[in-house]
């Protein structure tokens, strides 16, 4: 399978085989017109499966997502067809409009604009909780 | 802007504070009396609670301020569908301090966010009660002495139980603390408080559906009220509201200085028989909070006019 290299833009790696869909919808990649490309179940030797997605575009990505849905990511930036930076993403220490709490009780159902904002209260478990009523996020 | 919110927006430092001010309020009450004079406390209740509403509302008037407000959400502008965050905007402008009780949980928190004066969470829904968290804490200050090495028994409603989740929050920070949770198995504690907060600090605790082979290791009792409003199911609710029915004869085993506490109001947990013990705390809990609401008015205030 061929699918050309990019000029300009990034390549998201080392995705657990099966995220890629997630990350492409909550990075909000299908407004974009340029091309996109998503790999899925590609070999590698670190994780036995793993999915790959290239931007062909130097748009503003979101770290925090992509840390949030699989902080084992790695991010290659490339400019003028080369790699000139290898970043990798860790669970941020909130997230402001990823996910919606879930809690029906919670004001975030019925305030009007109101941000939706998580917490990272266990890092080794990955656990947020939703600022307002500390419900665990699924 | 300084608000509470959570029990632990206050630290260690700042309860004591609390506590030796609420102290002082009782043994010189005059002293108090005209401290907040031409200050504005408004009591936005968007649900019921005559306890502690009327506790606000005595502690500022004892304090020499004034107070504002409603009594529940039919009667604001929340009936006309408008927003938390606008009317804290608005109060903000006819108040100095606001005491908020709310149904959604979260809801102190957007108006803190927004309003320019000190807000007080009276309590969001099953989430947080933080004044009763103060007002249980000097209530144990004033019985005890103090906090450390003391075993706590929490019995009835573990799960739904806000002021339990907070107390038990409050005590991880003292010293010594002993657990010991009496539930029926829907109403436990939930897990995440048993590994956030009593596990990660080391806190021992057990957990038993016997209130009786526990009674005789406890230097206090907090007893709770199954709440009917916390279950979506009525049937839930019928099964477990008579779990456990604390009578005089179930004291007979207790320490002689037992402090039986409830953050009332009580239905039929605690028999009425056993006001007349001199163990029976609860009643001397609802004056405390009264001082320990003035305390936390005073400090707020101080800290905005600064």
């Amino acid at each position: 399978m061929n699918i050309d290299s990019i000029t300009n833009g990034f390549v998201i790696d080392h995705i657990t085989a099966g995220r890629s869909m997630r990350i492409y919808d909550l990075l909000g990649l299908d407004n974009l017109d340029c091309s996109v490309a998503i790999i899925k179940n590609v070999s590698s030797k670190k994780l036995g499966k793993k999915d790959i997605i290239k931007i062909d575009a130097d748009i503003d990505l979101d770290f925090d997502v992509i840390g949030y849905v699989d902080p084992g990511i790695t991010i290659n930036v490339i400019r003028n067809c080369e790699r000139v930076q290898k970043l990798s993403v860790e669970l941020p220490e909130k997230l402001v409009n990823v996910i919606k709490c879930k809690n029906p009780r919670c004001i975030t159902t019925t305030e009007q604009e109101i941000n939706h904002i998580f917490k990272l209260t266990d890092r080794e478990n990955g656990v947020y909780r939703c600022l307002y009523c500390e419900t665990k996020a699924n | 802007m300084r608000s509470l919110i959570d029990i632990l927006d206050f630290s260690v430092e700042d309860l004591n504070e609390l506590l030796a001010t609420a102290n002082d309020i009782i043994a010189n009450p005059s002293k108090y009396a005209e401290k907040c004079k031409g200050k504005k406390l408004a009591t936005l209740f968007f649900e019921p609670s005559t306890r502690t509403r009327l506790s606000f509302e005595a502690a500022m008037l004892e304090l020499g301020g004034s107070v504002l407000g409603f009594s529940e959400a039919n009667s604001s502008s929340a009936a006309k569908g408008e927003s938390v965050a606008d009317t804290a905007k608005t109060i903000s402008c006819y108040a100095d301090i606001i005491a908020m009780r709310h149904p959604k949980e979260g809801a102190p928190l957007v108006a803190a966010q927004n309003a320019s004066i000190p807000v007080i969470n009276a309590g969001d829904g099953g989430h947080n009660h933080p004044t009763q968290t103060l007002t249980d804490l000097l209530t144990i200050y004033r019985e005890k002495g103090g906090f450390n090495n003391l075993t706590i028994g929490f019995c009835g409603d573990l799960k739904f139980g806000r002021t339990v989740h907070s107390l038990i929050t409050a005590l991880s920070r003292y010293e010594g603390i002993n657990v010991v949770l009496i539930s029926p198995e829907e109403l436990k504690l939930p897990s995440y408080i048993k590994k956030d907060v009593l596990q990660k600090k080391n806190i021992p605790y057990k957990q038993t559906t016997d209130l009786e082979s526990v009674m005789p290791e406890l230097d206090i009792l907090y007893m709770t009220r199954v709440q009917r409003e916390r279950f979506f199911n009525e049937e839930d609710y019928l099964r477990l509201k008579d779990s456990y029915i604390l009578e005089p004869k179930k004291l007979k085993n207790a320490k002689k200085d037992l402090s039986v506490m409830h953050p009332l109001p009580r239905v039929n947990e605690i028999s009425v028989a056993v006001d007349s013990d001199p163990r029976a705390c609860y009643f001397k809990q609802v004056l405390n909070g009264k001082y320990v609401r003035m305390a936390l008015i005073l400090k707020l205030l101080e800290e905005a006019d600064k």
